[in-house]
């Protein structure tokens, strides 16, 4: 009751009412939802508001004349090429991130294994794949899958092997690009990775030691109990990425030899800009989301855990 | 954290050298050895690309297309690197990708810095969704979005007259959606390791919040803001989906979509320029890297270690 | 400088109220120490004197002038945190006139202020150093700089020595006090420390769960405390506090603790009369309480105890034994004789007793 009296004191005081705008422009939340407002009008015309149109543009006809509703998902699903694109995007996907993963998890033990003064320089040279625009390095790539000039085959011919198609072939070229993928991202993996096993306390290791622990046992009972976190988020995060690469697959093999090796955004580009076919590349380009979606959940998940354990 | 990485570092420096019992330490040289020989393993292949645009880069046409081994320069030559600088075509795309880039970061630094001190230090209604937010459109991929974009642009110039297709400013408009979330996200983390009492002694020594953020924040967080930066540059560089779906006149181009579209000319690749491209178009984030290598990873592991 | 009084000041969070309505007029001049245990209220008590925190309720004001939502810097108050606060960026000298910098001093004025500053706390040879070179009584002395340059009409201390070692506690405690001396700004410290409440206030203000138990200079404090918890709080070793009855016997009054008993001193009577019967506690500091002189003095009771902790200190010993199920502490000369197991006499200096009673937890 007194409290109540209290409050109803408070609203009479005249410096309150003088100036009703100006204090609520010198408010704290006032001054801070402005400062957000600039990133809040970008993230809602520049990818809320085109992550809607593109919902829209999905239910039109080619010429964007008619709703169509369900019919460009309909026709997807009656064209091969899409389930080829949705067998490719998954294998390409899955095998990239787990190679990827492998990769950065082993090489960071050999960084992390020698001389601390040496670490740095090899951590520098091995990170140089991730730090070259994608674009600018798959182009040697491509170069070096050359069909007649490619200076692999003319390694590989010492050893008597015969020259690989390495673009050519649809096997081929599907290890081509997961294979320029790999060597993309395993250095991200190692980065992340390294940081990570650097923060595992050296006394675990030691006790895990006098307990009589192998090198085998002590990585699976502490580092990767203590890494899992780290594992998880890096894994989810590259499945994003990976999964709606766009680069590499187009500068490689753009989406060749007849569409073997297309993903969605490939082939999303395709259909949508090249074959001007905007509605149904949008279509294209909406599948991809389900899987960032779920991806998304446990990440958002993890880093609240991360969070919460901190 | 970095205190305790340095004390790890330091035990395992000490357990590196101390001397060790017999099989004990005959077992650390054999580890380390073999450590040596995967990580040149791994060098190799990590290393091979960038190297193989250097030697093609020196070479000749001729001596590109003549059956001499591809892994070694006989007559090293500069003449594709003058060729190229001379070109005002390719000067074109290294200054459209300078002036889209340092934009974009400008823009950047100017949308996540008070977004970031706002999230990180003052609540308002809807602050911890925003924050949310901000992370999951940084995990929305560009090949999501680059059909609606297109089509909007072309909406706008019929509605407005104002023609943003094809031009290269365009994607000023475009690259923030993929650095402002990840930048504000970092800085959040950076803002908020920062104690609460030192905005408070600011408070009492007379400063508004704009001298707080200005005097206090970006100088103390300084470690942050240099790894967004360089996030936000390497970036803008390297994009190359919206680029080659927004713009196609040869004037408008950045150099990733340049190279691609102008160098390779039909069937005909002139790979000694074309390595001489990528390889130029790749200095800046290559130089950079160099030499702020500390910033750029801790940029790199922020956005996970700090949620 | 300047008064500074709160009227009815409530704190709340959402629905817990965390300070209760306390009233306090704090003098031009006059240094005045809040002294609880940590969650009573004096850290968010000061904060709302210094505008970080919003006033609930009530008002704050500053010679007169209600300061309710006026925001900190234009209070004109300067305060020194736990922890220092100082900015990791900025040299000493920076640190230190950033406040003035922000006015917009004269370069010759800010120049002035510092150096008399840096004399006082005898810190000019750091001026050019960063936070992070400097020991923990170095820091400590530069957030006092940046407070003192400023000239502002109070300061604020937020536990300011609870960062330091015991021995650099006690000279920067001497240090301040020093400073106050030379500069007379009004000055609010809050500390969980009694021993540096008692030491540096002219008066201080016992908290305890949002509300002033007492306040008072700090001698008048220790020999007069109002309540059970003021009682318990001040002083080291605590004062013990014994369970008792006090029974009417002809004129006077008989106190019964356990198996000893004895006679009020008659210039009580009057003051305990009412409380016979009662359910009281007898309180007595260990100072108080001392082996027994065989030349006895006026108002002493005397008693056997059965020590049962001896800790020799050099110049007293405090010895331990139970009276009526709770522990007593006791100081006695080294030389009594004290020993564990075995009985000594022990005397009561009834002139300070204190008498509590249970249901208000009042001192009687």
């Amino acid at each position: 009751m007194a409290d109540a009296v209290m409050t109803g004191h408070k609203y009479v005081t005249p410096t309150r009412k003088r100036s009703g705008f100006r204090k609520m422009m010198e408010r704290k939340s006032t001054i801070a939802f402005l400062m957000a407002l600039p990133l809040l009008i970008l993230l809602s015309v520049m990818v809320l508001y085109p992550f809607g149109y593109s919902l829209h543009l999905a239910t039109l006809n080619k010429s964007m004349t008619r709703f169509v509703g369900f019919g460009n998902f309909a026709f997807l699903f009656k064209r091969e090429t899409f389930w080829l694109v949705v067998q490719q995007s998954c294998i390409f996907a899955i095998t990239a991130v787990v190679f990827k993963a492998l990769i950065g998890f082993i090489v960071a033990h050999f960084v992390h294994n020698i001389p601390n003064k040496g670490q740095r320089k090899w951590r520098g040279m091995l990170l140089v794949p991730w730090v070259i625009p994608p674009a600018m390095s798959t182009l040697a790539w491509l170069w070096l899958f050359d069909p007649s000039y490619s200076a692999f085959n003319w390694l590989l011919s010492f050893v008597g092997i015969g020259p690989i198609p390495w673009t050519g072939d649809a096997y081929w070229a599907r290890f081509s690009v997961i294979l320029v993928n790999v060597w993309y991202g395993a250095p991200f993996f190692l980065i992340m990775y390294l940081a990570s096993l650097k923060s595992v306390p050296e006394q675990l290791y030691e006790a895990a030691a006098i307990d009589g622990a192998n090198w085998w046992q002590r990585i699976w009972f502490v580092t990767l109990p203590m890494m899992r976190n780290i594992i998880s988020i890096t894994v989810l995060f590259s499945l994003i990425v990976t999964f709606a690469n766009f680069d590499i697959v187009r500068i490689l093999t753009a989406g060749g030899p007849i569409d073997k090796t297309h993903v969605f955004a490939t082939w999303a580009f395709w259909v949508g800009i090249q074959s001007g076919d905007i509605p149904l590349g949008a279509t294209v380009s909406l599948f991809m989301f389900p899987i960032l979606a779920v991806c998304a959940v446990f990440i958002l998940r993890d880093i609240h855990r991360r969070g919460n354990e901190a | 954290m970095t205190a305790t990485t340095a004390e790890t570092y330091e035990a395992k420096r000490g357990s590196a050298t101390r001397p060790r019992y017999g099989s004990m330490s005959r077992d650390r040289q054999w580890a380390l050895r073999w450590s040596y020989f995967f990580l040149v393993l791994f060098a190799i292949f990590f290393l091979t690309p960038p190297i193989y645009m250097i030697i093609t880069s020196l070479k000749s046409s001729a001596e590109i297309s003549a059956a001499t081994s591809p892994w070694w320069v006989y007559h090293p030559t500069l003449s594709n690197y003058k060729e190229l600088l001379g070109s005002s075509q390719y000067l074109i795309y290294f200054r459209n990708s300078a002036m889209v880039s340092i934009c974009v970061v400008t823009v950047t630094m100017l949308i996540s810095i008070p977004a970031a001190f706002a999230l990180a230090r003052m609540r308002f209604w809807g602050s911890t969704a925003l924050a949310t937010g901000v992370f999951l459109t940084y995990l929305v991929p560009d090949s999501l979005l680059f059909i609606p974009l297109f089509k909007m642009f072309a909406v706008f110039n019929e509605w407005t007259g104002i023609q943003l297709l094809n031009k290269w400013y365009c994607l000023l408009l475009v690259y923030p959606t993929l650095t402002v979330p990840f930048c504000t996200w970092i800085l959040i983390g950076y803002f908020a390791s920062i104690p609460k009492e030192l905005d408070e002694a600011a408070l009492m020594d007379g400063a508004n919040y704009r001298q707080i953020l200005l005097r206090v924040f970006i100088p103390v967080a300084l470690p942050g803001l240099i790894a967004a930066t360089i996030f936000a540059f390497t970036v803008s560089w390297a994009q190359f989906l919206y680029p080659l779906a927004l713009t196609t006149s040869a004037d408008q181009l950045v150099l990733p979509v340049g190279i691609i579209t102008s160098l390779i000319k039909g069937d005909v690749f002139n790979w000694g320029q074309i390595m001489t491209g990528a390889l130029l178009g790749a200095l800046p984030p290559l130089v950079i890297y160099a030499f702020l290598m500390d910033y750029y990873i801790a940029g790199l592991t922020a956005g996970a270690t700090k949620g | 400088m300047a008064q500074v009084s709160l009227r009815k000041v409530v704190k709340r969070y959402e629905s817990i109220q965390v300070v209760h309505g306390i009233d306090l007029d704090i003098a031009d001049s006059e240094f005045v120490v809040l002294v609880g245990p940590s969650g009573c209220g004096k850290s968010t008590t000061l904060r709302m004197i210094a505008g970080l925190e919003e006033i609930s309720d009530g008002e704050i004001s500053v010679d007169g002038d209600v300061v309710n939502d006026v925001p900190p810097k234009d209070r004109d108050m300067a305060m020194v945190f736990q922890n220092y606060a100082l900015y990791p960026h900025m040299t000493v000298y920076e640190n230190m006139s950033f406040g003035l910098r922000l006015k917009k001093f004269p370069k010759e004025e800010i120049k002035r202020r510092v150096a008399e500053a840096a004399r006082i706390l005898d810190i000019e040879d750091l001026l050019e150093r960063k936070p992070r070179q400097l020991s923990g009584g170095q820091r400590q002395r530069v957030a006092m700089g940046r407070a003192i340059v400023r000239n502002p009409k109070v300061f604020l201390f937020d536990e300011p020595l609870s960062n330091l070692d015991a021995k650099l506690r006690v000279q920067m405690r001497t240090e301040i006090k020093r400073v106050h001396q030379k500069v007379k700004t009004t000055t609010v410290y809050v500390t969980h420390d009694q021993v540096e409440a008692m030491t540096l206030a002219d008066r201080v203000v016992v908290m305890n769960k949002g509300i002033i138990e007492q306040i008072g200079a700090p001698n008048f404090l220790y020999h007069s405390p109002a309540t059970r918890f003021v009682a318990g709080f001040i002083g080291s070793p605590a004062m013990n506090f014994i369970p008792c009855k006090l029974e009417a016997a002809g004129d006077g009054l008989t106190m019964r603790l356990d198996k000893v008993s004895f006679a009020i001193p008659a210039e009580r009577v009057a003051r305990y009369k009412a409380f016979a019967g009662k359910d009281l506690t007898f309180g007595i500091r260990p100072e108080h309480l001392t082996d027994a002189h065989p030349n006895g003095t006026k108002n002493v009771a005397q008693f056997d105890a059965a020590i049962e902790v001896v800790e020799p200190m050099g110049h007293e010993t405090m010895v331990f034994f139970t009276v009526n199920g709770a522990e007593v502490c006791a100081r006695v000369d080294p030389n009594s004789g004290a020993k564990t197991g075995s009985p000594l006499k022990m005397a009561i200096q009834l002139d300070h007793m204190h008498l509590i009673d249970n249901s208000s937890g009042k001192v009687l």
